[in-house]
């Protein structure tokens, strides 16, 4: 291996599941890379992917990636240094390994060598856990895991559907160190997608905080996409040419400081506004960030403007960070709908509230006590809680939502939308196709465990070997 | 009466139950005078329907930037709230319309010409 470099590129091509399927094609293309990252593990995405695995035992994971890396196999190709890091791995980093590795083998990369991280997914491990000592006790409440815990004995795994440590870069870095061309890991914190690589490259001491922070950094910068290249910015008027947004890169130096950048000729900005902007972005205390690997503060950052779509940022701190691991569950919990109507006329939002309220009243006539109901008049503000609502609106769109214990309470509701269009006030359509249907709900449970009951393990295959 | 959005961008997001608003000023003369008036406890009655358990103030005087944390104000987080808006990605919008007194210094407050 050469020595060690004076920075790294990392782009980052996808902030979630369901984002813009060309922006990682067009990253690796353009943007100069040493490192492209693909983000897609929201909180809940595990407990999506859990029904899917469920229901086929090869399932579980994005299989988005896959795809996308058959449409890299040229850009592999021609771009020898390239390497990818990805938590699209989800509930089953092996079978997303599989298949990116057919991916690649049918392109002709079959020597490339895909690595995947287990060890996140502790579901299967809750009993042996919870007897070694450990609680899951709510994050914010203390309140113990519905469904399952040492009190209630029976059918632990009834209501729990996914259970996820978030690990950190180590297993990455590992992972690289190994000649990894790929790495595909299940739940990791976002930043770790980049502080991965940085260690692999730098060779920083894994107590070295401050270095760590700013890679770090540079990972939260970047784990959103495009919203730190334009996206969410308030004065979005004066970002240029949305429609092709640039993903963003980071430059992250030898000493730990960052540049984020885009590539040349893409829509989108980055400057002061957009970087500050993200480096806020659901975070809670800015001078106690926790991740896996570092505790960062943001506070004392320098962010400076160093050329057009060039940004700097330097000075982050870091300390120890804490000896749990953050969990994030789900948990089963009853069914939830929502029905619109579009209500127009004088007093529209007026007359939609009376819609709502007479759609909630006839659920109740029929022997449902419904669990929550939320009746919400759209056009109205909202979303918008503390700013005034425009008087005279004559066109509004009605919203109920309900959710219950009981499916049926919810398919009530789901059969009492219609009958308000010709039992109600005039005016009231947009009524068309099928009834909206019960929704399972799974709720978020976040949770911490301890370190030590946390082993990520790495394994590594070539492509051709793993595809056959 | 300006509206915050005159002096200060934002963005908002979810943790859970909370949300989180980033405030960022403009200018340096613009945090100072939020500093002033932009207190935890305004925050937290413009946004009483949400009826906010706790509302914490973070500033970042170095980025001219406050961060306010709102607690369980999203009626169950991202899965189980009934609101359209269950992730408050909505709040920073929302935040920005608040109206301030007029402060003696606004020229020095507002944004500079954008790069294009």
């Amino acid at each position: 291996m050469s020595g060690i470099p004076e920075s790294i590129r990392i782009g980052n091509g996808a902030g979630f599941w369901g984002d813009n399927l060309d922006a990682p094609i067009r990253l690796a293309e353009k943007g100069a890379l040493d490192f492209l990252t693909l983000e897609y593990l929201a909180e809940l995405t595990l407990s999506i992917l859990a029904h899917q695995k469920r229901a086929d035992p090869e399932a579980g994971y994005v299989g988005d990636f896959p795809a996308t890396v058959a449409r890299l196999v040229s850009v592999l190709k021609s771009q020898p240094g390239l390497r990818i890091v990805t938590n699209a791995g989800g509930l089953n980093p092996a079978a997303c390994a599989r298949e990116t590795a057919r991916s690649l083998a049918a392109g002709g990369l079959g020597d490339a060598v895909v690595a995947w991280v287990s060890g996140d997914d502790l579901l299967p491990r809750l009993a042996e856990l919870s007897a070694a000592g450990e609680e899951f006790r709510h994050f914010d409440t203390g309140a113990a895991l519905p469904g399952f815990g040492a009190a209630s004995g029976e059918d632990r795994r009834g209501a729990v559907v996914s259970a996820n440590a978030y690990l950190g870069a180590a297993p990455i870095c590992e992972a690289l160190d190994r000649g990894a061309r790929i790495v595909i890991t299940g739940r990791v914190a976002d930043a770790s997608l980049a502080v991965g690589p940085a260690m692999h490259a730098f060779r920083w001491k894994w107590d070295d905080w401050d270095r760590l922070a700013g890679a770090g950094t540079a990972g939260h910068l970047i784990e959103c996409g495009a919203q730190v290249t334009g996206g969410l910015l308030s004065r979005w008027r004066t970002v240029p040419d949305f429609a092709h947004i640039g993903y963003p890169v980071a430059i992250l130096a030898a000493d730990g400081a960052c540049v984020i950048t885009k590539p040349p000729g893409t829509g989108g900005v980055v400057n002061r506004e957009t970087v500050t902007g993200q480096l806020l972005y659901e975070i809670g205390d800015p001078a106690r960030y926790h991740t896996p690997d570092v505790t960062l503060d943001f506070t004392v950052a320098s962010v400076a403007e160093t050329g057009k779509d060039e940004v700097r940022i330097a000075g982050i701190r870091g300390a120890k960070p804490p000896a749990t691991l953050k969990v994030s569950c789900a948990y089963e919990n009853g069914f939830s709908a929502k029905g619109d109507l579009v209500v127009s006329g004088s007093d529209a939002a007026g007359k939609a509230r009376a819609c709502g309220e007479m759609i909630l009243d006839r659920v109740g006539q029929a022997g449902f006590n419904l669990g929550r109901r939320n009746v919400e008049v759209l056009g109205a503000g909202a979303t918008l809680p503390g700013v005034e609502t425009p008087a005279n609106l004559k066109e509004v769109v009605l919203r109920v939502s309900v959710w219950d214990k009981d499916r049926k309470a919810v398919e009530r509701f789901c059969r009492e939308i219609s009958p308000v269009i010709t039992s109600g006030p005039p005016g009231v359509s947009g009524y068309a196709g099928s009834r909206p249907k019960p929704r399972p709900v799974l709720a978020y449970w976040p949770t911490v465990v301890s370190r030590d009951h946390v082993r990520p393990i790495v394994y590594l295959r070539p492509a051709g070997e793993l595809a056959a | 009466m300006i509206r915050l959005g005159d002096i200060a961008h934002a963005r908002s997001g979810d943790k859970g139950n909370h949300a989180n608003i980033g405030v960022i000023a403009y200018s340096v003369a613009g945090y100072a005078y939020l500093d002033r008036v932009l207190g935890a406890d305004r925050v937290g009655d413009y946004f009483h329907a949400l009826e906010p358990s706790r509302v914490d103030r973070f500033p970042l005087p170095k980025l001219h930037a406050f961060n306010f944390l709102l607690w369980n104000v999203l009626g169950g987080g991202a899965s189980e709230s009934l609101r359209t808006d269950s992730q408050g990605k909505a709040l920073a919008t929302a935040l920005l319309e608040m109206e301030l007194p007029d402060p003696e210094n606004l020229e020095e407050m507002l944004p500079g010409e954008a790069e294009a």
